[in-house]
């Protein structure tokens, strides 16, 4: 019979080729169900994984909108990861993502129409603050009354999507636009506008800043102090504090990071690809980024893979969905099985399978 | 000789390809994007039965393919070009929060015609259309008026729009003009599609003593609390007779398919052209869905005499004299709302409690 044996250590092995597999197993059980859809596998699985990078039509449009697509994912996840590795849990980066571009773009718009040169750093400035007192609430709670990060954090999305359907809709709303929601296009206010930096490609800052951060990060974790600090917490608090960590400013640090990142990601956003602040501002990019952070096994490097991984199955996906008349559920199912089967396989490199037999006697 | 066969051979084969290009000349193609998915039975499930129309009356000639589920924004700018770029001839946007990206699009591919649903900006390939969705809250708003009981009528209302203030108000002004006692109870969900919200704005609605139930968002959820607790619902969007066949009692349909078609048409034969629409009863666009058996004689009479006075233009529902919520003058006696007011509107009419979030 088969015995698990739990490993004494993960094996590296294991860690490094599961996320091949993962999407090895995907593609096969994607491709069933595409097949159970009536639809050609091989040609569905094409189009999704294949068609955004070499199509010959499509590509040259497609390849920068990954990267594109992948870059408020990277900033997200990679705050987030220092905070997970610190056992410090901001599941409400979706909400610092929104307060950062509504401070962002408030500030922005406070000063239209007027053009200067120092608009755009203030702007960016603003959703990095945004972002940032937003996740000082779970912060400064967890530290005065241990209160929940996690549930406080989250439950403050919910409260920022009603700021932001109110500020659409009111405060920030277009003065010239007849009564309907949402604010003016930064894309149309040139100061504010974080246009693209090469024609044609759609690559804005934000893109830029996401790569750079991925160093950053690594930098960090592997070479400054404070990277240590986060891995000691995140393995004792007991413990940390003897390493000298202040367990508080510890909490402070890591949401203060990751909300900071959020906003950033969030102003990026809005003042590019986005261009206005509307009730549907936020698509989901803060949960999505928790995600990507796992798949990308908090390393800097994984995040960015599975960033890339995770933004071409979304542009592949709607191409699949008018090439080939697939519906979007299919594609979100797709995306749910390439999670699920990571973290299932989790399993092998946490166990080892041995096969026994029994002994007689 | 050997030269004429080779001429003969040439001759063949271009023949040969000649039919061949001509049999399979290129359908012209014909794209749609969605806000929500084509499974709603409300808003997107209409523009997609639009689409199937187009399909079943140019057979071979046209090609159509559509994106659900499109967050309105960037996600859609992206959509936009890729099917501009994988040759769409003719795109329908069918959400007011395509309109920044439709147009960006749209100056990127000049060539490429598009069709913008209920927004405001027009360019030389890009039309905007639009229905007169107050018209059917006018025929609604009158028999809910007549039906309910308790003289709570419970509005489940998406966002504080124009297009929705303009329900809410042509709904009130019909209900209270044969029923002084009745009274609006509006839930702002913020949401187009989100049945679990719809519905606990449904439930909400029942437990403040509300026997009638209109909704301006896109799932059936609220016509199914209605059916399960017994009171009465209008179809939104599509006629939603399946989830509530008792509490139904008629429904304001969008029938976007004889405009889908027309304009397909155009296409075709190259007289495409940038239009501003905004049809009501009269030219189909909106439907009033059949009147339930419990709606008395009567009233399906009166019902039925108002959607054909709507149609013929012998009544406007915004007719003086209405003043707004302040109690000041908006229309005088027989004065008629113009359609720049009423794109605009953003102030509840006299009688209505509550305010218009923001």
């Amino acid at each position: 019979m088969l015995v698990f044996e739990r490993r004494r250590e993960p094996s590296r092995f294991w860690t490094a080729i599961t996320p091949v597999l993962a999407v090895l197993v995907t593609l096969i059980a994607g491709g069933i169900m595409f097949a159970i859809l009536g639809k050609n596998p091989v040609e569905a699985i094409k189009t999704i994984f294949w068609a955004p990078i070499f199509d010959p039509n499509l590509s040259a449009y497609a390849r920068p909108q990954i990267l594109v697509k992948a870059a408020p994912l990277v900033l997200i996840a990679i705050g987030l990861s220092i905070g997970f590795k610190a056992n410090i849990w901001n599941i409400g980066a979706e909400g610092q993502y929104i307060m950062g571009a509504i401070l962002g773009g408030g500030v922005a718009l406070a000063f239209y129409p007027l053009e200067a040169w120092w608009i755009f750093p203030l702007m960016i400035v603003s959703g990095i603050v945004g972002g940032i007192a937003w996740a000082m609430i779970p912060a400064l709670l967890k530290i005065k009354f241990r209160t929940n990060e996690i549930l406080v954090s989250l439950m403050l999305v919910y409260v920022s999507e009603h700021f932001l359907a109110s500020v659409s809709l009111g405060l920030l709303r277009n003065p010239d636009g007849i009564g309907f929601p949402g604010s003016r296009n930064l894309q149309h206010y040139t100061s504010a506008s974080n246009g693209e930096l090469f024609v044609g490609t759609g690559i804005h800052l934000g893109v830029i800043v996401a790569l750079v951060s991925i160093f950053a990060l690594y930098g960090l974790i592997r070479f400054h102090r404070l990277g240590f600090q986060v891995r000691v917490t995140g393995q004792s608090v007991r413990i940390s504090r003897f390493a000298g960590v202040n367990p508080n400013l510890m909490v402070i640090f890591c949401l203060a990071a990751s909300g900071g990142l959020a906003g950033l990601a969030g102003i990026f956003e809005l003042s590019g690809p986005a261009g206005q602040l509307s009730i549907d501002f936020n698509v989901g990019y803060g949960f999505t980024a928790i995600i990507v952070a796992f798949l990308g096994r908090l390393n800097p490097f994984g995040i960015a893979l599975a960033a890339l991984l995770m933004s071409l199955t979304y542009i592949g996906g709607d191409l699949a969905q008018f090439m080939l008349n697939l519906p979007s559920a299919a594609i979100q199912a797709l995306q749910g099985m390439l999670l699920f089967f990571l973290l299932s396989m989790d399993f092998l490199s946490q166990y080892r399978i041995t096969i026994k037999h029994w002994a007689r006697g | 000789m050997t030269r004429n066969i080779l001429q003969k051979v040439f001759a063949i084969l271009a023949s040969i390809f000649l039919t061949f290009s001509l049999a399979h000349a290129e359908p012209a193609k014909v794209g749609f994007i969605y806000v929500g998915p084509v499974g709603d039975f409300g808003w997107t499930y209409e523009h997609d039965q639009g689409r199937l129309a187009v399909e079943e009356a140019f057979g071979d000639k046209v090609e159509t393919s559509y994106v659900e589920n499109v967050p309105e924004g960037a996600d859609a700018e992206r959509v936009l070009t890729q099917m501009a770029l994988a040759g769409n001839d003719l795109i329908f946007t069918t959400s007011f929060g395509y309109m920044d990206p439709t147009i960006n699009v749209a100056a990127k591919f000049p060539d490429v015609k598009f069709e913008h649903a209920t927004g405001y900006k027009r360019a030389d390939n890009v039309s905007i259309y639009s229905a007169r969705f107050y018209e059917g809250r006018a025929v609604i708003g009158h028999i809910a008026g007549k039906m309910t009981k308790t003289n709570q009528i419970g509005y489940i209302a998406s966002f504080p729009i124009p297009e929705v203030i303009r329900g809410i108000n042509s709904a009130y002004i019909h209900a209270k003009k044969v029923n002084p006692d009745v009274e609006f109870k509006i839930v702002w969900v913020f949401t187009w599609f989100d049945p679990a919200k719809e519905a606990d704005a449904a439930q909400t609605l029942i437990e403040q003593g509300v026997d009638v139930i209109m909704q301006h968002t896109d799932s059936t959820a609220p016509m199914t609390i209605a059916e399960e607790k017994g009171i009465f619902a209008f179809g939104q969007a599509s006629d939603m007779m399946e989830f509530g066949p008792t509490a139904r009692l008629s429904s304001i349909i969008d029938n976007w398919a004889p405009y889908y078609v027309a304009r397909t048409q155009a296409l075709l034969d190259g007289t495409w052209e940038s239009v501003d629409v905004w049809d009501g009863i009269s030219t189909g666009m909106v439907e009033i869905g059949e009147f339930s058996d419990r709606i008395p004689e009567d009233v399906r009479a009166e019902a039925q005499a108002m959607a054909d006075a709507i149609s013929d233009g012998s009544y406007h529902p915004f007719t003086g004299p209405i003043n707004r919520q302040d109690g000041s003058a908006w229309l005088g006696d027989g004065e008629i709302a113009d359609d720049g007011t009423l794109l605009g509107m953003n102030f509840y009419v006299e009688g209505l409690s509550g305010s218009i979030p923001n």
